[in-house]
Formats: structure tokens, C-alpha cells, sequence
């Protein structure tokens, strides 16, 4: 069943230049320079109920401005889109009835209140039944442990904290579709997994949609099967993970700690990137040497303090994407 | 019903909490009340024609200024100033109510809350000692709570259309300078409307601001007799329905030209 569709959406924002030195701001008195901005520029996708979609894509690149339109929050410019047979901001409230928003950098939680007191406040705005709130409220506390810091005012909690808060919050109304910006930003390894884990579980046992707009590429492996990047407004690619990468790039990164510094580091396999003191990023072809014996054979030659291994960033990808839009 | 109840019972509990905030400011309006009362006691003594106000009435008009003074709107609601500035007023936008409505239950609980904390110790404290003159009858007391129910709704709908004005100038400083100086010499709170000159008495009457300070206060005193209170009870509701009316028709169209920042 489909839930989502997008079709040619525009959303243009007008941005007021201003001209430098004081001389520019007195003629920006007189005369007003501005500058359209597009936001998203001709995007179209459809969403299947169930589906687990990354968005992605760098700063300004349309992401969120997509994700405020689904919601309602914003009104395109031109284009069509219906969100679970509705068009949002034609209907704002049914819409946002039946969807659930997290904000990774911003909380919904009432920053005085103790968490359950926010979530009392939800179950009040939502209109959630008595019974139904309970059992999400049992549920949720249970999945993301949160028994002991329901009665923590928000602004005591830490990000982590905050997050499985957060997390829980904009699911008490059990909402067909889940948008997740960033919901991992800034948080550390453990309670990466906890959330990561979480969002696994929502979707697959409970048959949630969940779009998740991240720059954390490991989010979007652990969880996504379909891709969509987005870059300057335009959808570059849409499609699975593994397919996007191998258009793009198979190679993956080796940074070495070195205990002397300015040791000549080099293997035929791979290419250094950048040397930085004692620190050397090589890449390399998984296919074309395994990852062991690249190690083997660069620690054997050269005393290591530390290394790892890991995939290009987001922002490469996307730039190497985009580069080869531009060709 | 039950979300905006929900949200002004939850922001009521809120504002509860800032006791020390409602001690300070009770010590700071008993100040600002003695230094009031004294100008006006001197302007009365070398006043040679009889003025339209007693000086006690004025005594209480001053009190009961300083007692309802948290519930003028003279403030833009500082949570939405925060909210808008940093994008958060999207998790407003998410939730299914009335954009308008809810903040109006904002601007309710702000309003009420510290208006409570601080009313009830200032009437004790300047009725026991500094000269509030109880209301002349039930009847009058209740005619004036009718009108100050009146004069709170009123206020919200003020305040709640400068929350709006937000959508369009983010951050609210200019409306709330403005909106401020108005407010308070237009109700009376700086000079009882009574003592501006005649030619002055026509507009005060029509303006709105009249509803939430100075009306009221003279229906306590019995300067508005019982029998004129539904004049100053159909001019808080036509002001507060217009108010209204307005500021949902603003609602939709900032909503339409919003650009939610960050993010």
C-alpha cells in the first residue's frame, strides 16, 4: 500500500542579501537585494507502507525542508504530495494525527516537566484513550528503558537520555509513519545502538514507515534498505544501499596512529589520502586486497599505535554523486 | 477541549513553580505602588478644582493595578520568542490542535499563573495596610470579577495576536516595545483614565485597553455604578471577538509564508 507520495514538489525560500560594510548596509536601506533559494526543485518519490527509507543528503540540501512539507509544516511552492490519502498542509491536523516527528537536535519534551508529565500532555493533545496509553506507555519504557528517569525533569537528562525520550514521545499517538531527522546526532556508541535498535524493532514488529534523514552513514547501513540522496533540491539516486555504493565507490578508508611520525608510509594497494603528524589515511579496494593483509603486511613494516577501518563518509559519496551529475 | 486544557493546567503547574520570581515581584510592585501613591497624593493636595476620582479612590485603582499587573499583555510570550528564533515551533505545527488556540492556552497559562502568586498576598497586604478599600457590596464584587474575567480573556487575545506577529518579525522586540507603551498608559496603569484631560475620554472609552486594567478597577471602587457594567462587559467581548476573529485570519497567512529556521 502506498502512504507517500511526492510529486514535483517546489519549495523556494526568499533570502534578504546583505551587502557588506557599512557603506552596502545603507544602499540595503534604500534597496533590498534577495535571493531565491531553491529548496527542493522538482522532487518526486512514492513511499510503500513498511518501507525503512534513508534520506540523505549534506547540509541545505532539502532534507528537512521535505520532511516539514510532509508534515505540513511548510506549503510547497508547486508540486503534489499526499501523506496517507491526504495533502498535508490542507489538512494539517487529520495529517499530523497519524504521524510521529523527531527533531534530533530539538526536543518536543517540556523542558521543566518530568518526562511522564510530558508524555501525560501528549496523551492530552493526541486524544489517546486511557488503556491505549497505557500499554504504549508500558511498552515503550520497557524497549527503551526508561523506568528510572520518567520522573527527571527534561532538562536534567543527557542527550542519550533525551533522545529514548523523545523517541518514545512521538509514538504514544502510534503513528503509521515516523519521520526521524538526525535522531543519532551527537549521541555516543551505546546509545547509537540502543536507538538504532529500536528503529529496527518499530518497523519490522510493528509495521511503522519509518524516513530517517542522517549524515551518520552507519545509521543508514544498519538500518536502511532504500536510499534516496538528495543534493541542491534534485533526488541524484534512489535505490538500495549496496547498489548506491557500488555505482559509486567500493573503496573504504584505513587511518594508522604511528608511534614515530613522519615514517614513509606506502603499500602498492592502496593510495595515501593525507598525513597529519603521525596519523596516515590510506584507501584502498576491498576487492583488490583484503583488509587483513593490508594490515598485516603495513603493521609488520611499521610500528602502529592504533588503526581502523571504515567507509568513506556520507559527504564523499554524495560528492562523488554529485560530482559525476556535473560530467 | 481537553488538549487546550491539558496544555494551560501543565503550563499553570509550570509557572508555579517560579516562586522566588512572584516574591520579587510583589516587593517590586508594593515599591512601584508607594511611589505612585505619593505623586498622586502631592498632585492632589495643590489640585485646586475637584477631580473626577477621589484620592482614595485612587489609592485602590493604584493598588489593584499592582495586584493584576502580571495578567496585562504587555509581553509577547517568551517561550515563542525562543521557539521561533531556533525553529522549535515546528513541534508546535506537529501536533493536531489549533495553531491559534494553542497559543492562546499558552498565553492563558502565562497570564494566570503569576497573577494568582502575586495577587492574593497584595491584597492582603495592601488591604490590611496600605488603604484597598474592600468593594462596597456583593453585588459590586461580583460585577467586578465578571468584568475581571473579562479584562484576563481580553488581555490573552492582545497578547496572543503579538505572539502571532512573531511569524512575521521573529524576533517581537519592536511589537513588544510598542505594544508595552501602549498597554500600560492606555489602561490607566500609569495615570487612572478618569483624570486625562475630556477631549482625550472619547478615544480611551472606544480603545481596547480601557477593558483590561481601568474598567474593571473602577467597577471594584463603584465609580462604573452596577447598572453600567454590561457597557463595559459588551466592550471587553466586542474587543475580545475581534481580536479573535483577526488574529485566526493572521494565523493562516503567516502560516503560508513561514519558513521554519535550521535545520
Amino acid at each position: 500500500m502506498t502512504q507517500i507520495v511526492v510529486q514535483d514538489l517546489v519549495k523556494t525560500f526568499r533570502v534578504a542579501e546583505r551587502r557588506s560594510g557599512f557603506l552596502g548596509a545603507l544602499r540595503g536601506l534604500v534597496k533590498r537585494r534577495h535571493r531565491v533559494i531553491r529548496a527542493l526543485d522538482g522532487v518526486s518519490f512514492t513511499v510503500e507502507r513498511g518501507e525503512l527509507l534513508g534520506y540523505i543528503g549534506p547540509n541545505g540540501a532539502g532534507k528537512s525542508t521535505t520532511v516539514k512539507i510532509l508534515g505540513g509544516i511548510l506549503v510547497p511552492d508547486s508540486g503534489k504530495c499526499e501523506v496517507l490519502g491526504r495533502v498535508p498542509w490542507k489538512e494539517r491536523i487529520e495529517t499530523v494525527r497519524r504521524i510521529g516527528v523527531v527533531f534530533g537536535q530539538r526536543t518536543q519534551l517540556w523542558w521543566d516537566l518530568p518526562v511522564i508529565e510530558s508524555f501525560e500532555l501528549l496523551r492530552d493533545i493526541y486524544g489517546v484513550g486511557a488503556r491505549e496509553y497505557s500499554s504504549a506507555v508500558e511498552e515503550l519504557v520497557t524497549l527503551l528503558d526508561l523506568t528510572p528517569i520518567l520522573d527527571t525533569p527534561v532538562r536534567q537528562l543527557s542527550l542519550g537520555q533525551r533522545m529514548r525520550c523523545d523517541l518514545a514521545a512521538s509514538l504514544l499517538h502510534a503513528p503509521r509513519i515516523l519521520y526521524l531527522d538526525e535522531p543519532t546526532i551527537g549521541l555516543d556508541a551505546v546509545s547509537k545502538l540502543a536507538v538504532r535498535d529500536f528503529i529496527l524493532r518499530l518497523n519490522r514488529e510493528r509495521g511503522v514507515t519509518v524516513i530517517l534523514t542522517t549524515h551518520d552513514m552507519d545509521d543508514i547501513e544498519a538500518l536502511t534498505n532504500r536510499v534516496i540522496v538528495i543534493n541542491e533540491g534534485k533526488i541524484l539516486s534512489d535505490g538500495t544501499l549496496a547498489a548506491l555504493r557500488a555505482t559509486v565507490t567500493k573503496e573504504r578508508w584505513l587511518t594508522i596512529d604511528l608511534v614515530e611520525e613522519g615514517a614513509e608510509v606506502s603499500d602498492e594497494d592502496a593510495t595515501v589520502m593525507s598525513r597529519d603528524g603521525g596519523r596516515v589515511v590510506l584507501s584502498f579496494d576491498p576487492d583488490r586486497v583484503a583488509p587483513a593483509a593490508l594490515i598485516g603486511r603495513l603493521a609488520a613494516r611499521f610500528p602502529v599505535r592504533d588503526l581502523f577501518v571504515e567507509n568513506p563518509p556520507i559527504e564523499e559519496i554524495i560528492a562523488r554523486i554529485y560530482g559525476r551529475a556535473c560530467k | 477541549m481537553k488538549a487546550y486544557r491539558a496544555i494551560v493546567s501543565a503550563r499553570f503547574r509550570m509557572m508555579l513553580q517560579y516562586r522566588a520570581a512572584a516574591a520579587a515581584g510583589l516587593g517590586t510592585q508594593l515599591f512601584w505602588g508607594f511611589i505612585r501613591i505619593m505623586i498622586f497624593t502631592a498632585f492632589y493636595r495643590f489640585a485646586k478644582a475637584p477631580q473626577p476620582m477621589t484620592l482614595e479612590q485612587v489609592v485602590s485603582y493604584v493598588w489593584l493595578g499592582q495586584a493584576m499587573f502580571a495578567m496585562l499583555p504587555w509581553s509577547v510570550e517568551p517561550d515563542l520568542r525562543v521557539m521561533i528564533r531556533s525553529g522549535n515551533v515546528a513541534y508546535e505545527l506537529l501536533r493536531p490542535v489549533d495553531l491559534y488556540w494553542l497559543w492562546f492556552s499558552r498565553s492563558v497559562a502565562r497570564r494566570s499563573a503569576p497573577t494568582l502568586l502575586r495577587a492574593v498576598p497584595m491584597f492582603i497586604i495592601a488591604g490590611l495596610f496600605f488603604g484597598l478599600r474592600a468593594p462596597q457590596s456583593v453585588g459590586v464584587a461580583a460585577a467586578w470579577l465578571a468584568a475581571m474575567a473579562g479584562a484576563f480573556v481580553l488581555s490573552c487575545a492582545i497578547s496572543t495576536i503579538l505572539s502571532i506577529s512573531l511569524l512575521w518579525t521573529v524576533s517581537g522586540e519592536g511589537v513588544m516595545v510598542l505594544m508595552s507603551g501602549a498597554a500600560w498608559l492606555l489602561s490607566g496603569m500609569i495615570i487612572p483614565l478618569p483624570l486625562f484631560p475630556d477631549w482625550a475620554q472619547g478615544i480611551l472609552a472606544f480603545l481596547p485597553f480601557r477593558g483590561v486594567a481601568d474598567a474593571p478597577y473602577r467597577v471594584y471602587m463603584g465609580n462604573i455604578p452596577l447598572n453600567e457594567v454590561w457597557v463595559v462587559l459588551a466592550h471587553q467581548l466586542a474587543w475580545i471577538a475581534a481580536f479573535v476573529v483577526v488574529g485566526r485570519a493572521l494565523v493562516g497567512r503567516g502560516l503560508r509564508r513561514l519558513a521554519v529556521q535550521g535545520g
